[in-house]
């Protein structure tokens, strides 16, 4: 596992740079955590993230996973899911969390927040069928409400319905008595969210100087033994 | 018709307030009126009390037995505060009759011109005003605002700033306390002054003094302008924890204005000492915090003295880190903030509501007492006018605030992802409001020399701010148009992307490999839940989650607007279920507007909403003191309303969420509606067999508060038994009145708990 210093040259990262906006230094050391969790292969699979022990105690962690496995998100047509990522598929997704520029014109920060939206879209619609069912929506309630144990399905069940209404009655505003609500497609979820600044909370910070020597020795020590991570706090 | 009642309201208004400061100003010039707060006035009214109390005491004739007796002495001390703060009072309240100047002026300039007044008029009589005294101050008059403040912090946004908050704090206080300090040294340097005699320690001090930015005033002035919750919570949040940094500074140079000299030892002992005394203040208001926490969990038998428990502890918080010299504000802030969420899922609904009342209460009043206080202390003096000191540090103040604001920025930004702009940075600039905590502490000086030329500059510099900056930050932020406070639709879709958000990102972050501001935030919130709660909640409200809660607050809200907007034409014969349906047809689901009721309708629905009472979590949103009117149904639920608000959600649901809007589905619909309550009170079965049994059998549930516990819940439902039974008199569905009886059927030993508890 010492083979760090193998970065790839300067020019594969130009063009990541350019598709990602990510700068030269975030690339090389998200690369660095690539190459750290595929165990230096070329590709990412999924049983790759369960070693992140930190994402067991996650409540979406299968979501999380699973977007970075879905097609819709590398803006490729493939149809069949994949199994294995690349580097730049990797990157792709992470871009999603980047903070927009300072110096960003209205028309960028409309198009970023669409993309953000996208991407959380993508990540209810398990389906793939381009609407967010109740039944998915449901599913979304009950793992973040997995969270504490102690809840039976049917309390997520109500508030998802809850939820469902609430997008109804936004979107569709008063519904004749026997009409019935397919579903949220995506123009409705961008009318839902809304009020909601996603492009400012949906970040996080990446790091533009090289700290992943700090993260390298525990999740490096926690390659070799886990719970080492879990004693870390 | 409206002129004229506006001219008799303002001729009314002005006319009480004269009447007023007449009464004030004759009782303040009666002999022993003049204490205020300042010492006890306490005359040897030794005759005359002999005379009352011992006839038999010389060898004079027999007096007749006073039917009627003046003895004033007696009772001069309470009488004049009472009459103070009836005063102000009824200041605040004439303020808001005159409409057109409370737009302009904020209140707190309203209330300074005021004390002007007072204490002009006083000083006319020849008396002795009272002053704001210091220990006055610090005592009685700061901890309510700062506890309200406190108890009321948005954590989220305050948490998710802090570093930006702590720079401000800490490093923007210093900057302006050491750039103030030095340039008036070498302002008082120039001949034409006449003030060389001022050294720099005390140049020092005096910056120390006045670099801090108010938490009072700004606290007053921001409050009326609404602007956007990062700003506020900036310079609020900046002016709550440099309080640390000015106690450091003050007591330092204090120490060494007596000596002369400051060493580099002294100036590390300094630094140390700031640690201690902000890491001290805020461990004790942890502490106390936690005990706080874990005594209202066993408050369940005396629901009456809970909110007293809160107020108490905090004061002691306060207090106690006041006999060490530490923080006592960051204390009131740790504890409260601490306190609160555990404080609110134990304490009983009216005991929360107490709180949060008397928290406005005692801080709206202090407040204005505080303001109005300045402006008499104004009139008093000491004064020592001197133009080139008072200009000077005027501009000093102003010109070391925007430095320090665009130096500060220019390097938080490089840290922030949410970058602060040039408007943002103007608005943090111009909010830097000094007050009456500087005008304390200058107060507290003991060289009268200087003392009275620092007072002076530092009256005429919260005079300027408040007046002026306090005025015109409303037109500037129109005019710069910076974003307002966001009307926060309470929405359920929102709250589940927050949360969904907030395990998104950590799980990005553990992808990622760095441990950043989520991930201690997950583990925070782990520990929190694993241990904390299970300690300081009782029973099972430990393991509440917060979606829960929120949804059922929602819905709560839901429920009344329905009750307003869809039923109110029917609903004092409490309509069938039918004539309800068929108003909802008539209004859309989720219409935000309530239209105009008449009078009398919207007097029985509140009477019957408030009449059954029942626990609710209600987090108070905005901490605001002037948005405590905007809920009257914050605590009213009903069954019946329920009831109306559950038939129409189910109903609706059955016809969007299920595919035939077939009306014999309902009930199965309606069944798997209702059983979520049921299902989630069953774990609840630890607190009470014969509640739990209730409940088992029960295809409805009481409230949807799936999330309380029976232990408080009991005293409100059996309070509502008798409402509810009389007010069920015509449910449409067969179901309903069975699921009511069965709900109430509460066995009645309960109801002797209850009144022992209450009583």
């Amino acid at each position: 596992m010492g083979s760090l210093q193998s970065s790839p040259s300067h020019q594969d990262y130009v063009d990541l740079a350019e598709k990602t906006g990510f700068s030269f230094e975030q690339i090389s050391i998200l690369h660095k955590r690539f190459k750290q969790l595929s165990h230096n292969e070329d590709k990412l699979r999924r049983e790759h993230f369960g070693q992140i022990t930190d994402l067991h105690a996650n409540p979406i962690r299968e979501q999380i996973v699973e977007a970075f496995f879905d097609r819709r998100n590398f803006y490729q047509e493939i149809e069949e899911p994949v199994s294995e990522i690349s580097f730049e598929n990797f990157l792709v997704v992470m871009s999603n969390f980047r903070p927009p520029s300072d110096n960003m014109s209205q028309e960028k920060l409309v198009k970023v927040r669409k993309e953000k939206l996208r991407f959380l879209f993508n990540m209810h619609d398990t389906d793939k069928d381009g609407t967010i069912t109740l039944e998915e929506y449901r599913h979304v309630v009950e793992e973040l409400l997995s969270y504490y144990e102690a809840l039976e399905t049917e309390t997520a069940r109500g508030i998802a319905d809850a939820a469902m209404l609430e997008v109804a009655s936004i979107t569709r505003g008063h519904m004749e008595p026997d009409e019935f609500y397919e579903g949220i497609t995506f123009e409705h979820f961008l009318k839902l969210l809304e009020g909601f600044d996603i492009e400012s909370r949906m970040n996080i910070r990446f790091m533009n100087m090289d700290t992943t020597t700090l993260c390298f020795l525990t999740t490096y020590r926690g390659v070799k033994s886990w719970p080492f991570q879990l004693y870390f706090w | 018709m409206a002129g004229l009642g506006s001219v008799c309201s303002r001729r009314l208004a002005g006319f009480v307030s004269l009447l007023l400061l007449v009464f004030v100003a004759v009782i303040s010039a009666s002999p022993d009126a003049a204490t205020g707060a300042n010492e006890t006035l306490r005359r040897p009214s030794g005759h005359s009390l002999d005379d009352s109390h011992h006839p038999r005491n010389s060898s004079e004739h027999r007096k007749a037995f006073p039917v009627l007796a003046f003895n004033y002495e007696h009772v001069s001390k309470p009488f004049v505060i009472s009459l103070w703060i009836l005063l102000a009072l009824l200041m605040k309240l004439g303020f808001h009759i005159i409409p057109r100047v409370s737009h302009i002026v904020p209140e707190s300039c309203l209330l300074i011109f005021v004390g002007l007044l007072v204490g002009g008029v006083i000083k006319a009589m020849d008396q002795t005003p009272p002053v704001l005294d210091t220990k006055l101050f610090f005592l009685y008059l700061l901890p309510p605002i700062i506890l309200d403040a406190g108890y009321f912090l948005p954590i989220r946004p305050f948490t998710e700033n802090m570093g930006t908050i702590l720079v401000f704090a800490v490093v923007g206080t210093l900057w302006n306390a050491f750039f103030i300090g030095g340039m008036m040294f070498a302002v008082c340097q120039i001949e034409a002054a006449q003030v060389g005699h001022v050294d720099l320690l005390s140049c020092l001090l005096f910056g120390s003094i006045i670099s801090a930015v108010d938490p009072v005033a700004v606290l007053a002035v921001f409050e009326e302008i609404h602007i956007n919750e990062l700003l506020h919570i900036l310079v609020f949040g900046e002016s709550l924890l440099n309080d640390a940094v000015t106690v450091v500074l003050y007591h330092l140079f204090e120490e060494f204005a007596h000596e002369g000299t400051v060493t580099v030892g002294d100036a590390l002992l300094g630094v140390v000492s700031f640690f201690v005394v902000s890491v001290g203040g805020v461990m004790v208001g942890v502490i106390y915090g936690v005990l706080g926490a874990f005594t209202s969990r066993f408050t369940s038998h005396s629901r009456v003295i809970e909110p007293l428990f809160v107020f108490l502890y905090s004061y002691m918080a306060y207090l106690s880190a006041e006999v060490f010299h530490l923080s006592g504000i960051m204390s009131l802030i740790a504890c409260g903030v601490i306190m609160r969420p555990y404080v609110e899922a134990n304490i009983s609904h009216k005991s929360y509501t107490t709180i949060k009342y008397f928290l406005k209460m005692w801080s709206s009043v202090s407040e204005t007492l505080i303001f109005i206080f300045l402006g008499v202390s104004t009139v008093e003096g000491p004064h020592n006018w001197n133009w080139i000191f008072v200009i000077f540090t005027l501009i000093l103040c102003l010109l070391s605030r925007v430095l320090g604001v665009v130096g500060l920025t220019f390097i938080i930004n490089k840290f922030r992802i949410i970058k602060l702009t040039k408007k943002d940075q103007f608005i943090v600039a111009y909010g830097g409001l000094r007050g009456a905590i500087a005008f304390s502490l200058g107060f507290l000086l003991t060289d009268t020399e200087k003392k009275d030329m620092f007072l002076t500059a530092i009256i005429t510099v919260i005079f300027f701010t408040v007046f002026v900056q306090g005025m015109t930050i409303r037109p500037l932020v129109e005019l710069l148009a910076v974003k307002k406070k966001k009307e926060s639709k309470a929405s359920i879709n929102e709250e589940i992307h927050t949360q969904f958000l907030d395990h998104l990102l950590t799980g990005i972050e553990d992808i990622c490999g760095h441990y950043g501001h989520h991930h201690w935030k997950d583990k925070l919130n782990r520990f929190n839940r694993t241990y904390v709660k299970k300690w300081l909640i009782a029973g099972d409200r430990s393991s509440e989650p917060q979606l829960i809660s929120f949804y059922n607050k929602m819905e709560m809200k839901e429920a009344m607007m329905l009750v307003e907007s869809g039923s109110a034409a029917k609903l004092p014969s409490l309509a069938s279920a039918a004539s309800l349906q068929n108003a909802q047809q008539r209004a859309p689901p989720k219409q935000r507007a309530i239209p105009s009721i008449s009078k009398t309708r919207e007097q029985e629905i509140r009477k019957i909403l408030r009449a059954n009472l029942q626990k609710t979590r209600q987090r108070l949103r905005s901490y605001s003191r002037h948005d405590l009117f905007s809920d009257p149904f914050e605590d009213s639920m009903s069954e019946i309303r329920f009831r109306k608000q559950r038939v129409q959600m189910e109903r609706r649901m059955s016809h969007y969420l299920t595919v035939p809007a077939n009306r014999q589905e309902t009930p199965s619909a309606r069944k798997v509606w209702f059983e979520p309550e049921h299902k989630v009170y069953t774990y609840d079965e630890s607190e009470s067999p014969r509640d739990g049994a209730a409940l088992e059998t029960l295809p409805d549930t009481v409230s949807l508060l799936s999330e309380s516990p029976q232990r408080p819940d009991q005293s409100s439902r059996l309070r509502k038994r008798g409402d509810a039974e009389q007010s069920a008199n015509a449910p449409d569905s067969q179901e309903e009145p069975q699921k009511l009886s069965r709900c109430f059927s509460d066995p009645g030993p309960k109801e002797e708990e209850e009144e022992e508890g209450e009583g």
